[in-house]
């Protein structure tokens, strides 16, 4: 081997360069227009930070004897999240079978599926539960019904991602056999599925859980009202508690379905 | 017929272990259905009927009158989402190279590393925009903080994912070869994550446009001021004309995010 007669200049060649200046220019021109006509620049920040750090002054020490009064609220909250959870789980097994081109095989009906499930997904949950709180009242009740439509949205969509890429064979040969719809899908697709879709309803749940924490803001129910009042109120010591008091949750909860999810898949 | 499979083998810790879980869940069941308040008399009664009659109609007749000053909200809330992700963007880099167990070799400065993205993430944005909106008064910038927080916990997880799967062999002969350390991170990790890098930025910039379309609710500027005007005034129509306008701009983004990830990957 003779040795190569052209040694490169760069490690790139121009035609990246010029394309990845042109594109470090275009992201940094729209981040000026948006600073400029947010009126949000960075720098404010720091401008600001005496007011920010005198208001995270005025959050603590947390009022602790406010807890009493969260706990009714946070249990609430939990089970507006496992209601939902597990309405959404039922009721998405159908529709993720529906929502799934190698199960459905009717063109049709699967694009209208998708189209349905991703104008659902596009809606932010808050505006479900302002929703539902309008035709049902405030309570509980419009909370756990926005989030099983959140929810639906979700789970589906990753469901009827993985149904899509199972492994064929065994439904064929099921199929060849003689196995109805039903049988098809009872022991060739439910076998390889059900552990990632446990995981999936686990995951769901903690962003149920999440979810359900703002609800309140709107008034369906869950810890977030308390906030939305104490705010209100001008009470930071007691919003800083709830705010702690979420934060243990969601991360207990969070590790708690961590660890089964490791269990599982 | 005799040839039947055996059995599989099943370890008495694996049955103690799901008895456990099944319990929990049981309990967590009981506990849930038992302890749940919803007043199903209120929920099913003439009144609900009447929101039903009152309020759907509305949603399929949108206030197209209010097309103009949505859309400028609209684009209002783009510009929120779009500097709050950069800034995370940039944030979460210096975060996930102190929490890649590859680039930094210290389990402590990890574990830390971990716990604060950890942090962050358990917090949902509309909360973090609470706290903002306190601190900075109820404009967009407080919106925009609210994004930058909360998307470096996404971001530096994701990131430091990225770090640690890197071909280290290219380090490893730039180090050989007496490079210093500038030099091995602008050509040995740099080309390999930045794909990454902008591909999960321009992937949580999608779901920031989600998330910020509804941080004006509590009054961190964009479209969701006037979700919130709307639903306290009863305009339904308008409510619905939003939701409409959400949509749309949601899915155009969706659309063009996934086609430059896809050829950015």
């Amino acid at each position: 081997m003779n040795k190569p007669d052209f040694v490169p200049s760069s490690l790139y060649p121009a035609k990246t360069k010029r394309t990845l200046t042109l594109s470090f220019i275009a992201v940094l021109g729209f981040y000026l227009i948006s600073s400029i006509t947010t009126e949000s620049f960075i720098i404010n920040f720091f401008l600001k930070i005496g007011n920010i750090t005198e208001l995270v002054g005025r959050f603590f020490p947390p009022d602790w004897s406010y807890i009493t009064v969260i706990y009714p609220k946070l249990f609430e909250t939990i089970h507006m999240a496992v209601i939902a959870t597990t309405v959404a789980v039922i009721i998405s097994i159908p529709f993720s079978l529906l929502a799934a081109n190698n199960i459905t095989t009717n063109k049709w009906l699967y694009n209208v599926m998708r189209f349905i499930l991703n104008i659902i997904r596009t809606i932010p949950d808050i505006v479900l539960a302002v929703v539902f709180v309008a035709l049902f009242g405030i309570g509980a009740f419009s909370g756990i019904i926005a989030l099983i439509v959140f929810a639906i949205g979700i789970l589906v969509k990753l469901m009827s991602e993985i149904i899509e890429a199972i492994d064929m064979s065994p439904s064929e040969a099921i199929k060849a056999s003689g196995g109805n719809t039903i049988q098809t899908i009872w022991y060739a697709v439910v076998p390889q599925i059900l552990p990632q879709f446990i995981s999936f309803s686990l995951y769901v749940f903690e962003i149920n859980i999440r979810a359900s924490v703002v609800l309140g803001l709107v008034g369906a129910g869950g810890i977030g009202q308390l906030i939305n009042q104490r705010i209100n109120f001008l009470d930071y010591q007691a919003v800083s508690t709830t705010v702690l008091v979420i934060f243990a949750v969601v991360v207990v909860i969070d590790w708690i379905s961590g660890k089964l999810r490791e269990g599982l898949v | 017929m005799s040839n039947r499979i055996p059995p599989k083998p099943k370890s008495p810790a694996k049955v103690v272990k799901r008895i456990i879980i099944a319990i929990a869940v049981i309990a967590l069941y009981v506990w849930t259905i038992t302890s749940v308040n919803i007043d199903w008399g209120k929920i099913f009664s003439q009144r609900t009927i009447d929101n039903f009659d009152r309020i759907i109609p509305k949603f399929f007749d949108p206030a197209f009158g209010e097309t103009g000053e949505i859309l400028i909200k609209m684009v209002e809330t783009i510009f929120i989402a779009y500097t709050g992700s950069l800034a995370a963007a940039i944030i979460a880099i210096p975060l996930a190279f102190l929490c890649a167990t590859n680039m930094v070799r210290n389990k402590f400065l990890n574990t830390i590393g971990m716990w604060i993205l950890g942090a962050v993430r358990a917090f949902p944005e509309i909360i973090l925009a609470i706290i903002f909106v306190a601190a900075v008064g109820p404009n967009p910038f407080a919106g925009v903080l609210a994004i930058a927080i909360g998307s470096t916990g996404m971001l530096g997880k994701l990131y430091s994912e990225v770090i640690e799967g890197i071909d280290m062999h290219i380090i490893e002969a730039m180090e050989a070869s007496g490079a210093n350390k500038l030099q091995i991170l602008f050509y040995g990790i740099m080309p390999q994550v930045l794909p990454e890098f902008l591909s999960y930025a321009i992937y949580r910039f999608e779901i920031d446009v989600r998330a910020s379309s509804v941080l004006g609710i509590v009054g961190a500027g964009g479209i969701g001021t006037l979700i919130h005007f709307a639903y306290s005034n009863r305009n339904w129509d308008e409510v619905g004309m939003i939701l409409l306008v959400i949509i749309v701009t949601v899915t155009i983004i969706d659309q063009i995010s996934s086609f430059i990830r896809r050829r950015l990957v």
